[in-house]
């Protein structure tokens, strides 16, 4: 008989070894589908994984890339994870990063055509504000009615893909050119840009926010009240609330914090990689950064190397598309499973499996 | 008058339509929480059903046979949340995620050469004279199978539930899974069927929105309904004629907003395209706003349940 037995304390070594271990099984797994799909795996692991950080052919374009897919995703992601330990959980950070976008985009094109220095620090403002206002929604029915989080949060994502579609079509079309959907673009206005600090890095001011963001959460969970109470919540709700946690406020907190991140991330992205708010600017990335957030063990430093990780597959992804006409949906399929993997393992986390001899007592 | 161009008739029949696919889903999720159990994978389940049940239709031509690949194919992946949360004890809230995040995925994986297709017809099932009654035939009679056969499906799960000895069994694993396992039931058990019937009642809305409501194969095309049905359920205080009343003024909503844009009424489409969601979120919040008034929530829902000796 093989049975589970609950550990007295969870395992800190599978704790830190499971998140590799996923990655491995994910790459096993992920190299059967892609020999179902007719495709020499080992290549197509190779192509994701190695070539566009290693190859000498792709490297110059995908090294900078790496950081232009990770920063969004540690950004959120740093912000989801103090949410998830006290239990508080946003899982529309996709639509917090839509309105972020919104808002610093609405700073720039009311200033357009202006010069200023100020225009680019609003926008930065702005975009966090508009986070913060989107998760803002779900905290207050929350702490005032009692309304689920999961819920609320998600189902404003669509709603803030439709707001998306609408600015995209209407109030913030380029009204030099009317035919096509989609704003001005950023990029082409000097004082809005978020442009790359250093050449050929894909360093740009996102890149800076998501190290200050890793910095912070990191000070803010192991030395600030604000982090003891965050994991006393989400460990014994009980005795947090007689250690004088506010329930209410927490959930506000925790909420706001990853609604301005989002923001942000929304934010430097419009103003630099994207460029302009068009229908197809929500690529995803509030939902990877849930992945990224849980294979980093919800823990500002694990954050950085599954954003990393995460944003290589974006680009691996890309590559494979272009190389092997791997289809775009693959990518997240494979990061699906890498989730899954990574939940499963976990039982080895908190349980001990033990083999029983003939006959249960 | 723009709104006098809208049938009364033809709307409750739409309405109807409208509301099927979530209905599904949302019955299916209601016997899966009344058991203790929160999969938050309905939306991932559904999108699996639309894709395998469209497959399936396309390739055999019988919608028939797509629907129960799309049971199949709901049932497989919630099997995947079933070994997650009750071999492996992960965390109920972060397994459904997963299986949403993978559903889509994979979907989008499988439908690829399908994208554009048009499948088999399913047929309006033939009631005869039912169907000549003036206002009411056309309203209420001149549907397929499919929205009779879940109507009977909540009535069925109602009986289920209040009346026989199996529904009964896994209210009290839902309620108090300590208790029912004291008692000798098979918690776990009870669980995995309450999820395998979740997963196939996902499936058959999807397979509804892909087969009969658009009916083609577009990526991510139940856009947010898992979701909503999740609603529906805290909505109908996990009362399956209360779900069922959900759905139909869900549908009704969804509906109207479709008349209106098609009236030409001058807001933009996106703007009524929104308002299925704020109307959820509207009425999760007056539902979950009574003071004092229980909710009246499964006890052991979303704790996972170890036998510990």
């Amino acid at each position: 008989m093989i049975r589970l037995e609950k550990r007295k304390e969870p395992s800190k070594f599978w704790r830190i070894a499971n998140p590799f271990l996923a990655v491995v099984l994910t790459m096993i797994a992920g190299g059967i589908m892609f020999a179902m799909l007719g495709k020499d795996p080992f290549v197509a692991i190779r192509l994701i994984f190695f070539d566009p950080i290693f190859s000498e052919t792709f490297a110059s374009y995908s090294r900078p890339q790496l950081l232009i897919k990770s920063a969004p995703l540690i950004l959120i992601a740093v912000g989801l994870a103090i949410g998830f330990k006290a239990n508080v959980w946003n899982i529309g950070a996709e639509g917090q990063y839509i309105i972020g976008a919104l808002f610093g985009a609405g700073v720039a094109l009311a200033f357009f055509p202006q010069p200023g220095w100020y225009i680019f620090p609003l926008m930065v403002l702005a975009g966090a504000f508009g986070g913060f206002l989107w998760a803002m929604i779900p905290a207050i029915l929350k702490t005032r009615f009692n309304t689920n989080e999961i819920l609320v949060s998600l189902l404003l994502v669509y709603v803030a893909e439709r707001i998306l579609a609408a600015m995209a079509l209407g109030l913030m079309r380029n009204p030099d050119q009317p035919g096509f959907p989609g704003s001005r673009d950023l990029r082409r206005y000097e004082a809005a840009h978020n442009a790359e600090l250093i050449a050929n890095t894909g360093m740009h001011w996102g890149v800076v926010a998501a190290f200050i963001a890793v910095i912070f959460a990191y000070v803010i969970m192991t030395r600030h009240m604000l982090g003891f109470h965050v994991q006393l919540a989400g460990q014994a709700p009980r005795a947090a609330r007689f250690a004088g946690v506010a329930p209410a406020r927490l959930v506000v907190v925790c909420l706001g914090i990853a609604g301005a991140l989002a923001g942000l991330a929304g934010m430097f992205e419009v103003s630099g990689p994207g460029g302009q708010v068009r229908i197809e600017f929500a690529s995803g990335y509030g939902f990877t950064a849930i992945i990224v957030a849980f294979l980093g063990r919800l823990n500002p430093l694990g954050i950085v190397l599954a954003g990393f990780l995460l944003g290589l597959t974006y680009i691996g992804g890309e590559l494979g598309q272009m190389m092997l006409q791997l289809p775009g949906a693959a990518i997240q399929v494979f990061q699906g499973m890498l989730l899954f993997f990574l939940l499963a393992l976990d039982f080895q986390t908190n349980y001990r499996i033990r083999l029983t001899q003939g006959m249960r007592a | 008058m723009i709104l006098g161009s809208i049938n009364p008739a033809v709307l409750m029949a739409a309405l109807m339509v409208a509301a099927t696919p979530i209905l599904l889903a949302a019955i299916g999720e209601l016997v899966v929480e009344k058991a203790g159990v929160l999969n938050l994978g309905v939306e991932g389940m559904m999108i699996m059903g639309a894709c395998v049940g469209f497959i399936v239709a396309v390739n055999t031509g019988s919608p028939i046979m797509g629907f129960i690949g799309a049971a199949l194919g709901g049932i497989a992946l919630s099997l995947l949340f079933a070994l997650l949360t009750q071999a492996l004890m992960t965390n109920q809230v972060a397994s459904g995620l997963a299986l949403t995040l993978f559903g889509l995925g994979l979907t989008a994986l499988l439908g690829q050469g399908y994208v554009g297709i048009t499948p088999p017809r399913t047929p309006k099932l033939d009631l005869g004279p039912l169907s000549d009654i003036p206002f009411l035939g056309r309203a209420l009679f001149t549907h397929d199978i499919v929205v009779y056969l879940t109507i009977a499906l909540v009535g069925a799960v109602w009986w289920f539930l209040k009346y026989s000895r199996a529904g009964m069994i896994l209210r009290a694993v839902g309620e108090n899974h300590d208790a029912a396992h004291a008692l000798g039931y098979h918690v776990k058990r009870v669980r995995v069927f309450a999820i395998m019937f979740g997963g196939a009642c996902a499936g058959l809305g999807g397979a509804y929105l892909s087969l009969i409501r658009v009916p083609q194969w577009t990526e991510g095309m139940t856009v947010g309904a898992g979701w909503i049905a999740l609603a529906l359920v805290v909505f109908a205080s996990w009362r399956p004629w209360r779900a069922m009343a959900g759905a139909y003024l869900f549908g009704g909503v969804v509906v109207l907003q479709l008349n209106l844009q098609a009236a030409g009424v001058r807001i933009p489409v996106e703007y009524l395209s929104m308002s299925p969601y704020l109307i959820t979120i509207l009425v999760l919040v007056i539902i979950s706003s009574g003071k004092g008034r229980s909710l009246n929530a499964p006890g052991s829902l979303n704790k996972p349940f170890h036998a510990s000796s």
